[in-house]
């Protein structure tokens, strides 16, 4: 993975579709070396999870062996393997936050949602996820709604949080 | 160099060297097990990840790694203390607790280096109960069996497949306890671009990575009175079959296996040496016909299966580079169920096919629709590796030490040394290009025969061969990844050769997926090749054309070589396949 040019220049059987994004992403690398996380990464961002056709989009662009993507793409929690919901609520359950009741949290969550860990609501709206330390310690216990994080949550928490998802726009949806 | 001081004894190394390097060179033994370090191969496994190699460090509060840890400037280290060999055998239990322990049915018993370690280090019993990993056994190909239950995670097989052979088929899938190394997406083996050449089999420490057994159909096939069934064995069998029965490496035991052979029940042991003289009849004539018609050149071999499905996944471009020979086993089965079942009056539907092979990948090659009679009958039957028919050998009750020396059956049996060297890497180029020169030089009373330019170990090598005026440039690559960086130059357009072979496995078939264990030692792989050539020195023929038995097969039925009746029997296509 030295060359910046797209390393697979064979035609493989198997047709992928076409992802400009990854595309426009990859030509603002200096080098495709060590790139794979952060392509995999502005892949989920653009498209909310990874599917199977864009992991190996991804191969495929950075001469990187599929398993070796799929390898990756399973041994960080982070990385959506299934569709995710609109919005995607994750409680932090690393030491700090576990200590101080995140499972509690977890639970008033699943709850208020109706639904499992890991699990996505019937309207598509809500992903419910736990994850591991976000490294905001200090705030535990932590929620990620997104990219915003919540801090020091209660239980009784988890009904004003949704709330103020459902009012953002949860009918737009 | 540095000073060092390991167990008390003071000592000098390489800079570079790793605490594990600079123990052995004082022959002090420290317990590995994920470690590997073929460095002649370039496969070199030193991920650090089983602990099993654990040694106190002076000045350091944990203990480390020996087989990844680099010496430093007066390290004092001990490799013995009752702390560090507690922990060792802590880690072996761990390993142990999350194992399957079925040693006494397993296929590696007795030859485990899980099972060793727990003999070396005196386990009686395994202190930790916790969870076993639970998995399914992929069996989807014909050729290679996953048990991630057996797994250790020594991470060699990834090496070895995406570092040297450059095929990339495993990774690490999911994390921590439910790690396995498994494919992209969990694809079936049979559905990736696993090459099947075995060499993860090969390195496996435990049973995680076995071939499939295929023991059980041959028995049953000799044991059914309506079948007739002919074993053919490969060139690299008969120099290290030997090994499974404690002979010296590089024993030959040609006349053995074919006695052990008639005496396992087989209605013929017939040689598929003879079908590798045939290959070089049909490879050099096409060689020849490429380059006096302006064909497409280099020309590649295309004995080995492994290297075949490679090109077919990495290179569909280049799918009209390799030779349309079948492989030699494949034109053997073809012969046998048309000109042998007529010449000994046997219904092509009656005669198996059995071939004893050093090779997994001829396991899924025998599957292939296009290597068949229309794809109703099947060239090859059943492919049995080495080590499968030292099991069988033994299974039978044989003494093979004590067998007499035996030769092969009539009519397809006789081979030359030009078909020997076929079991190691240069050997098939140097079997076409032996026959070649002596068909272009006509004038030439005694055409070379010993061309050892093309001989050696090394993963690429070129040469130039002069033959008749012609300067041919021949290439040769044994590796995957070798083969790699040769198919690279090729389709880029900078290379310039006449002929190329390859072969998958590191020293070619003699390093085969499917030879007995080499013990992590690759001078058993060069003692073979040295046997190889020894036994080509000593064939009273050495050129494939010369071989009587061949003369006879194209006057009586073949016709002339790259004719239309060869085109039907001995030569195949290939296909574009995915790469996953």
């Amino acid at each position: 993975m030295t060359a910046k040019a797209d390393a697979c220049e064979c035609p493989p059987t198997e047709e992928v579709g076409s992802y400009p994004e990854i595309d426009a992403f990859c030509d603002t690398l200096p080098s495709y070396d060590g790139a794979l996380i952060p392509v995999m990464h502005k892949a989920q961002e653009e498209y909310g999870w990874l599917s199977r056709d864009v992991l190996l989009y991804i191969s495929r662009k950075l001469g990187v062996p599929a398993s070796k993507v799929y390898g990756v793409a399973t041994f960080y929690s982070l990385f959506n393997l299934e569709p995710k919901g609109k919005f995607k609520i994750n409680v932090c359950l690393g030491t700090a936050c576990y200590v101080r009741g995140a499972e509690n949290v977890l639970a008033a969550f699943e709850q208020e949602l109706g639904i499992k860990n890991g699990e996505m609501t019937g309207d598509g709206l809500f992903n419910l996820g736990s994850i591991r330390c976000v490294g905001a310690c200090g705030l535990a216990p932590v929620v990620m709604v997104n990219d915003r994080v919540f801090g020091n949550v209660k239980p009784e928490d988890a009904k004003s949080i949704i709330d103020e998802y459902l009012g953002e726009g949860g009918e737009a949806v | 160099m540095i000073n060092i001081k390991i167990n008390n004894i003071e000592t000098e190394v390489p800079e570079d060297s790793t605490i594990l390097e600079a123990a052995r060179g004082l022959g002090i033994h420290i317990p590995t097990l994920c470690h590997l370090d073929l460095h002649d191969i370039k496969m070199v496994n030193k991920v650090g990840t089983c602990r099993v190699c654990m040694v106190e460090v002076e000045g350091r509060r944990n203990l480390l790694p020996a087989c990844s840890t680099s010496v430093v400037p007066n390290m004092i280290v001990q490799t013995n203390t009752p702390k560090a060999v507690r922990a060792r055998r802590t880690i072996v239990e761990l390993l142990l607790s999350n194992h399957p322990r079925d040693c006494l049915s397993c296929e590696r018993n007795l030859n485990c280096e899980l099972q060793s370690l727990a003999h070396e280090m005196g386990i009686r019993e395994i202190h930790y109960k916790g969870p076993r990993l639970h998995s399914e056994k992929d069996t989807s190909s014909y050729s290679i069996i996953r048990n991630s239950e057996k797994c250790v995670l020594c991470r060699r097989c990834e090496t070895m497949c995406n570092e040297v052979q450059t095929v990339g088929v495993y990774s690490a899938i999911h994390r921590g306890f439910e790690t396995v190394i498994g494919t992209a997406f969990d694809t079936p083996m049979l559905d990736t671009a696993c090459t099947f050449c075995g060499q993860c089999v090969s390195v496996c420490p435990t049973a995680a990575l076995t071939e499939t057994d295929d023991t059980r159909n041959v028995w049953e096939a000799i044991q059914d009175p309506n079948k007739f069934v002919i074993a053919q064995t490969a060139p690299a069998v008969r120099v290290a079959l030997g090994e499974a029965f404690g002979m010296p490496v590089g024993t030959r035991v040609t006349g053995k296996m074919v006695a052990a052979l008639r005496r396992m029940g087989f209605d013929k042991v017939m040689d598929t040496d003879f079908a590798a003289d045939l290959t070089i009849m049909e490879e050099a004539s096409e060689l020849i016909h490429r380059i006096q018609h302006g064909g497409k050149l280099p020309m590649l071999t295309s004995c080995c299966p492994a290297w075949v499905k490679f090109i077919e996944h990495q290179f569909p471009e280049l799918l009209d580079i390799p030779s349309s020979c079948k492989s030699p086993h494949e034109m053997f089965g073809a012969l046998a169920k048309t000109y042998l079942a007529e010449k000994l009056g046997v219904a092509p539907e009656k005669i198996v096919v059995v071939s004893i092979m050093p090779c997994l990948a001829k396991k899924f090659e025998a599957r292939r629709e296009e290597l068949s009679s229309g794809g109703a009958i099947s060239d090859v039957d059943y492919v049995v590796s080495t080590r499968e028919l030292g099991r069988m050998i033994r299974e039978a009750g044989i003494s093979f030490n004590m067998l007499p020396d035996e030769d092969f059956d009539d009519l397809m049996g006789e081979s030359t040394g030009a078909s020997v060297i076929f079991g190691t890497t240069g050997g098939v180029i140097e079997a076409a290009i032996r026959t070649a020169a002596a068909w272009l030089d006509k004038d030439n009373p005694a055409p070379t025969i010993d061309f050892t330019q093309l001989r050696g170990s090394e993963g690429i090598r070129e040469a130039v061969v002069e033959v008749a005026g012609l300067k041919l440039n021949i290439a040769i690559a044994n590796g995957l990844g070798n083969a790699r960086k040769l198919l690279t130059d090729i389709r880029d357009g900078k290379a310039n050769y006449h002929a190329i072979e390859i072969m998958a496995c590191p020293m070619g078939c003699v390093g085969g997926g499917g030879q007995p264990y080499h013990g992590n030692n690759i001078e058993v792989l060069k003692q073979r090749a040295v046997s190889i050539y020894a036994e080509d020195k000593d064939k009273p023929i050495r050129r494939s054309h010369e071989n009587p038995q061949i003369q006879k097969i194209y006057a009586d039925y073949l016709g002339e070589p790259y004719g239309e009746k060869a085109h039907e029997l001995l030569h195949t296509h290939y296909h574009v396949r995915n790469i996953i």
